[in-house]
């Protein structure tokens, strides 16, 4: 008799034993039928009212969707393989997405073009458990990079689906959006070249930066302290302390004001964006050149390569995934830094988050933000999988 | 040839290296060997300009190095350093070409050369050509970085503790392979190292440095017999003086005529070797083979007489 085979679970399946995330995200899923799931208003400003999920739609739906949220409760608690907790979190997550669609349709009353319905704390609740299950698998599967950029394009494909089929245009949201399409589309591309645009130019400026502060040690101090400042400068503050200066160089260098400068605008946003992408640009680019192996570094200047092959060879390549990482930070952070450009004429995303504040219509800063967090997310986990792409080979010594 | 003369380098004021002056034969291997700190390191990188001294002159072949670009001396010397300083992004092929590449050799010529050398290590070059480093184990990686450092059939190598990450029967392998590859080439080998050992089994001449100083420039069988001071004489450990003296020479070069009971000692065998297996077996002589037959013998008595004092 072989002693493994005296362990408690011996006469029991592995799967049969609780989950302990489950328990905590079987509990969040419970909490969410003590608050209201969808949101009915008269009126696009006014509070509303909240409804629970049985008086939020047909009860055929609603019977689907509970169906479904025992099922994913079940998924959840049970210690099953992560690809059917991934694909239990996923469904669930979809018909939850369709059943809000189902409950805006039921609950617009006819020819009633002011009402809104929208989803409420409730939907919010589900959509958080459902994203940890969701998450969780993820983890656990321990995916390569092209698998996760797959699933994120997975996920983008699906949610186009969505909003192409038009099952979400009863949705507040999607209401606000149908009133400024072109208006969304066009701030979309302002926000997408303010955000990648102050990246760009900051890697192109910050990188030779970093090399320099790399190999003149004085100037690495002076350099990153200052960069330093920069980046406790407040956003709202560094945008309108730029609008004076720019004003000046817009009136008075020959050529600037054709070129686009102003006090106000796309100048002083790509500018102020700019200069909160420096510091992470440079010092992780320093950071990356300093971690190279010195061994490698002394071989490399003993078997002789000039100063330059030896950055382009051996550096640079070695201290990429480090740099990267540094543009990966700058880039969620310009996504959502660029919001508040808006503020100053800038465009983009905050635009509708300001308008929305300033009438109170909390679907239209929603439209504004929803976006923007999406955006940041989808460059997260591109970037993220394109660092562990170039670390490959590199450093697994 | 490389004569180093009254070199000095300080770091602030500090002598790291005080006033040397010796001069390395062609097609010869010169160990330096000293504790940590003793300015070993700082010397052999004189050599090749990674430091550059606060005074004195080295000349390579008559040739002030001063006069030389230092990436273009640095091409026509090998290099070779502890923990092997290869690229880790580069596969074993690219790493090997590396030097070659610099010097603008042909495709062809780089990937004859680098099979080659692979080869002369016994790498086979269809399965480690294109590994990384990472995929090689500890042996092999110190291999490919003395393979790199000979890639453009430099006349002179310079070894920093080439040996010292590796493991004892590794090391031994890879001492041997070094000695096999200079007789071969005859390349001039500068080797640093804290290992006295390694230093008498490598080194046709042996440098000992302490506090930057050279303190004595000799061949092996000098040093051990005749350590210039008491420093030196430390080092090398009172206790083993006899053993490392007898380790210098082969049973070859000392045989006996006569026959002797057991099993035949090898006449390429070490006359230590000679004298561990002698006292371990409680004979007090061996008969000796080469090439399968019987040349001679060798015994207690003359190994005796052979580990005493040098007059």
């Amino acid at each position: 008799m072989s002693v493994t085979s005296a362990s408690p679970s011996h006469d029991r399946p592995h799967w049969l034993a609780l989950d302990r995330l489950g328990v905590l995200i079987t509990l969040i899923l419970l909490s969410s039928f003590l608050l209201p799931f969808a949101l009915f208003r008269a009126n696009r400003i006014l509070l509303g009212d909240g409804l629970p999920l049985l008086a939020s739609m047909q009860p055929v739906a609603a019977s689907v969707l509970l169906l479904a949220l025992a099922f994913g409760v079940g998924a959840a608690l049970l210690r099953l393989p992560a690809l059917i907790k991934l694909a239990a979190g996923f469904g669930v997550l979809t018909i939850l997405f369709i059943a809000m669609g189902l409950s805006a349709e039921t609950l617009m009353p006819a020819d009633n073009n002011y009402a809104r319905v929208s989803p409420a704390a409730g939907f919010w609740v589900l959509v958080f458990g459902l994203a940890l299950l969701v998450t969780d698998a993820l983890t656990r599967l321990r995916l390569g990079p092209w698998t996760r950029i797959g699933i994120l394009l997975g996920v983008c494909g699906a949610f186009w689906a969505l909003l192409w089929s038009g099952l979400w245009n009863e949705l507040s949201i999607l209401k606000e959006y149908a009133n400024r399409a072109p208006a969304f589309w066009n701030e979309a591309r302002t926000h997408l070249l303010l955000a990648f645009g102050s990246v760009a130019i900051a890697a192109i400026v910050g990188i030779p930066l970093g090399i320099l502060c790399y190999r003149v040690r004085p100037v690495r101090a002076a350099l990153l302290n200052i960069l330093n400042i920069v980046q406790t400068i407040p956003s709202i503050a560094l945008f309108g302390l730029l609008i004076a200066p720019l004003a000046w160089v817009a009136a008075n260098v020959p050529g600037a004001k054709a070129s686009g400068i102003s006090g106000i605008g796309v100048a002083p946003a790509v500018v102020a964006l700019f200069a909160y992408s420096l510091l992470p640009i440079v010092s992780n680019t320093v950071v990356g050149l300093l971690g190279v192996s010195a061994p490698a570094v002394d071989a490399a200047r003993g078997m002789g390569m000039t100063w330059l092959q030896r950055l382009v060879q051996v550096e640079l390549p070695l201290a990429f995934p480090v740099i990267l990482t540094g543009i990966r930070i700058v880039l969620v952070q310009n996504i959502g830094l660029t919001t508040i450009a808006a503020l100053i004429g800038g465009g983009g995303f905050g635009v509708f988050v300001f308008q929305g504040i300033g009438q109170t219509a909390m679907d239209l800063v929603l439209l504004g933000a929803v976006p923007t967090v999406v955006l940041a997310f989808a460059a997260a986990v591109v970037l993220d999988a394109f660092v562990e792409l170039t670390s490959r080979g590199g450093r697994r010594a | 040839m490389i004569e180093i003369d009254s070199i000095v380098k300080t770091y602030e004021g500090v002598p790291v290296v005080d006033a040397v002056s010796m001069t390395i034969q062609p097609h010869t291997i010169c160990a330096v060997v000293g504790t940590s700190g003793s300015g070993k390191t700082t010397l052999l990188r004189m050599i090749n300009r990674l430091v550059t001294p606060t005074s004195g002159t080295i000349r390579i072949d008559g040739e002030d190095i001063r006069g030389i670009r230092p990436y273009e001396l640095r091409r026509r010397i090998g290099y070779a350093i502890q923990g092997h300083g290869l690229f880790p992004h580069w596969t074993v092929a690219q790493n090997i070409g590396a030097v070659p590449r610099l010097l603008k050799w042909s495709k062809a010529d780089i990937s004859a050369r680098i099979n080659e050398l692979l080869e002369l290590f016994q790498l086979d070059p269809s399965q480690y050509r294109d590994r990384f480093p990472s995929e090689l184990s500890g042996g092999q990686q110190q291999r490919v970085g003395v393979a790199r450092a000979l890639a453009a059939r430099p006349n002179i190598l310079l070894m920093d503790e080439p040996f010292g990450a590796l493991d004892p029967v590794i090391r031994a392998k890879a001492q041997e392979d070094l000695v096999a590859i200079q007789q071969r080439f005859g390349t001039t080998v500068v080797l640093v190292t804290h290992d006295m050992e390694e230093a008498i089994y490598l080194g046709h001449n042996i440098a000992v440095m302490d506090a930057g100083k050279l303190l004595q420039f000799a061949p092996p069988k000098q040093v051990i017999g005749r350590p210039a001071t008491p420093f030196v004489q430390e080092l090398i450990g009172t206790s083993e003086r006899p053993f490392r003296l007898l380790s210098l020479s082969k049973i070859a070069d000392h045989l006996e005529d006569g026959d002797a009971d057991g099993d035949p000692l090898p006449a390429t065998a070490t006359l230590r070797d000679a004298y561990s297996e002698l006292l371990w077996s409680g004979r007090s002589a061996a008969p000796v083979e080469k090439d399968g037959r019987l040349v001679g013998r060798v015994s207690l008595d003359a190994l005796a007489r052979l580990a005493a004092r040098p007059q």
